[in-house]
């Protein structure tokens, strides 16, 4: 469905901070793939959600979708088939607007015009779905999302991004800047909604353990290259301690991010 | 007194409502809006000069502001110039035209002319008592655009524009290009403004290049006296009607500076001074509140 071929990505080029953050990605998605991308910090995760969602272009290479080339296809125009989360819990939601005219804006994708579709047929919809999340917030609709929580604003995100029904969603490290309990939840939620839906989706993290534990495909990068690429069985074998070893065997050094060890 | 202060108020109101747009809603603090009011006096006055109807010539008038706007959105989006100079650009280019509008006069008198409020006063005089005409007018004014601008902001559109203002990434996220919304709300807001200048012209009795001097200053005053007024809140009709009700007193403190500064040895020329030092002061309440709301907070907890 996705195919990226021989991208690179270089920052700042031609400056002696040139830095290429990916080298030559060749990396095919499937339809229904749920792809878990582990990597220490500048391994090049987030660029690769960069690139596929439209934010940078490669210096070299190109991006197809279902066969179609959108290497230049802006960002906001992508967005209309990919759904995107990020850490920031606060990017996927207007933090001075209620909870109705959140879900009003981000059900539908696409540039919307002079009508007004919020009424009560819309709100008993919006309710019924966010009865899905077991946070009470159906209860909430006109609250302005400023006062709602982090994990809250996260789940909420998720659950829109599921109801405009992309055809990729890129999960950047959803979970990080919750605290466990909350981030437990929104990655259950987030697993039961791309079951349900049969969403095709890419998800960083930096917790080994959730990535061997979700999904079907396991992307390992470093130094902006995919060096490990596993799915299916020989996924479901992986364990934390194969991991480490399949990296050090790999590179010939420590894969050295004691926070991917630590949470284990 | 009162009513002269409540017609400026309510006349400058209009323009105070395109600030309010630009500037909370969607977080593009325009100056364009120095140039666009009198700009939509000039259309409205050499509308009038050449014997137009009144309403197509605010019709025009409104039209202009719009472009002006647009033009300011156009440059900060495609060449990638920051929002503040690109108003700028805007501003100083509009000096110009302003001028070729009036042909090539800085200031153009109405006042023996026939207008849309002489029209209108003559109308209604005899059914409502001649001093109170302006102001009737003005209200039902001030209020039918208020509705507007209240009802444009409930429907789809408005609502991601507002959330826009709140958050770029979300509006891009979902799939619609942030440039196309700031581009309406730019030429919305500078056409309210200059509706507003073609009012301010017929009311004055003139139209002059210099009218738009400062305006955004008394803009970003009213709007700021008026959320002083009223304590937070995510109700659009709520912020538009606290827009209107800080414009009428930012004029009323005018008003008393203008005809009573003498007392104080204030002259009209240091009205400016007293403009920003109005906001400097609305600045240092609002911080100073929200630092004791915080405390407050942190007290509680305790």
């Amino acid at each position: 469905m996705i195919a990226i071929k021989n991208a690179a990505v270089i920052f700042n080029q031609g400056t002696v901070n040139e830095n290429q953050a990916l080298r030559d990605i060749n990396l095919n998605v499937k339809e229904g793939d749920f792809i878990t991308i582990i990597g220490s910090n500048g391994a090049g995760k987030s660029t690769l959600f960069n690139l596929i969602a439209g934010t940078i272009t490669p210096a070299v290479g190109s991006i197809h979708v279902n066969g179609r080339n959108v290497t230049r296809e802006p960002e906001f125009k992508r967005a209309q088939y990919i759904g995107r989360i990020f850490q920031n819990p606060l990017l996927g939601t207007a933090s001075n607007m209620s909870l109705e005219d959140n879900m009003m804006i981000t059900y539908r994708k696409g540039f919307k015009w002079l009508k007004r579709s919020l009424n009560n047929k819309m709100r008993e919809y919006f309710c019924s779905e966010l009865v899905q999340l077991k946070m009470g917030l159906e209860q909430r609709m006109k609250e302005n999302l400023v006062m709602f929580s982090g994990g809250q604003r996260q789940a909420l995100t998720l659950l829109m991004m599921v109801l405009s029904k992309p055809a990729l969603i890129l999960l950047d490290e959803h979970t990080a800047a919750l605290d466990p309990k909350n981030a437990e939840i929104v990655l259950e939620l987030t697993d039961k909604f791309i079951k349900e839906h049969k969403l095709t989706s890419m998800m960083i993290t930096h917790n080994m353990s959730h990535a061997i534990e979700y999904g079907n495909r396991l992307l390992m990068m470093d130094q902006g290259e995919i060096i490990f690429d596993v799915a299916g069985d020989a996924k479901k074998e992986l364990t934390v301690e194969k991991l480490i070893e399949k990296f050090h065997e790999l590179r010939h050094r420590g894969f050295e991010n004691d926070r991917a060890l630590l949470s284990e | 007194m009162i009513e002269a202060i409540l017609v400026e108020g309510l006349i400058y109101g209009i323009m105070v409502l395109g600030v309010f747009i630009t500037f909370r809603v969607l977080d593009f603090p325009d100056l364009t809006v120095d140039g666009s009011f009198p700009l939509g006096a000039a259309l409205m006055v050499q509308g009038i000069m050449l014997g137009m109807n009144g309403w197509l010539a605010l019709l025009i008038a409104f039209i202009g502001g719009v472009i002006a706007g647009v033009v300011t959105a156009l440059i900060h989006n495609h060449l990638k110039v920051p929002n503040l100079l690109a108003g700028i650009l805007t501003m100083t280019m509009l000096y110009s035209i302003n001028i070729r509008i009036l042909g090539n006069r800085a200031n153009v008198p109405v006042l023996d002319q026939e207008t849309l409020l002489s029209d209108i006063s003559n109308r209604l005089s005899g059914i409502v008592p001649d001093e109170y005409i302006l102001l009737l007018f003005f209200v039902v004014l001030a209020l039918i655009i208020k509705l507007l601008v209240d009802l444009f902001f409930r429907t789809d559109l408005g609502m991601t524009i507002g959330a826009m203002g709140n958050n770029e990434q979300m509006i891009i996220s979902q799939g619609i290009n942030p440039k196309t919304l700031k581009t309406i709300g730019l030429g919305l807001s500078n056409g309210l403004v200059a509706i507003s200048g073609a009012f301010a012209a017929q009311y004055l009795g003139f139209a002059d290049v210099g009218l738009g001097q400062g305006i955004i200053i008394s803009g970003l005053a009213s709007v700021m006296i008026g959320e002083f007024l009223i304590m937070k809140s995510n109700k659009i009709g709520v912020l538009t009607l606290c827009a209107l009700a800080g414009s009428i007193l930012f004029h009323a403190v005018m008003y008393l500076g203008r005809y009573y500064g003498y007392v104080i040895d204030m002259t009209p020329n240091d009205l400016n001074l007293i403009k920003g030092l109005l906001i400097i002061v609305l600045l240092i309440i609002t911080q100073a509140r929200k630092f004791n709301m915080a405390t407050f907070k942190a007290m509680v907890q305790k």
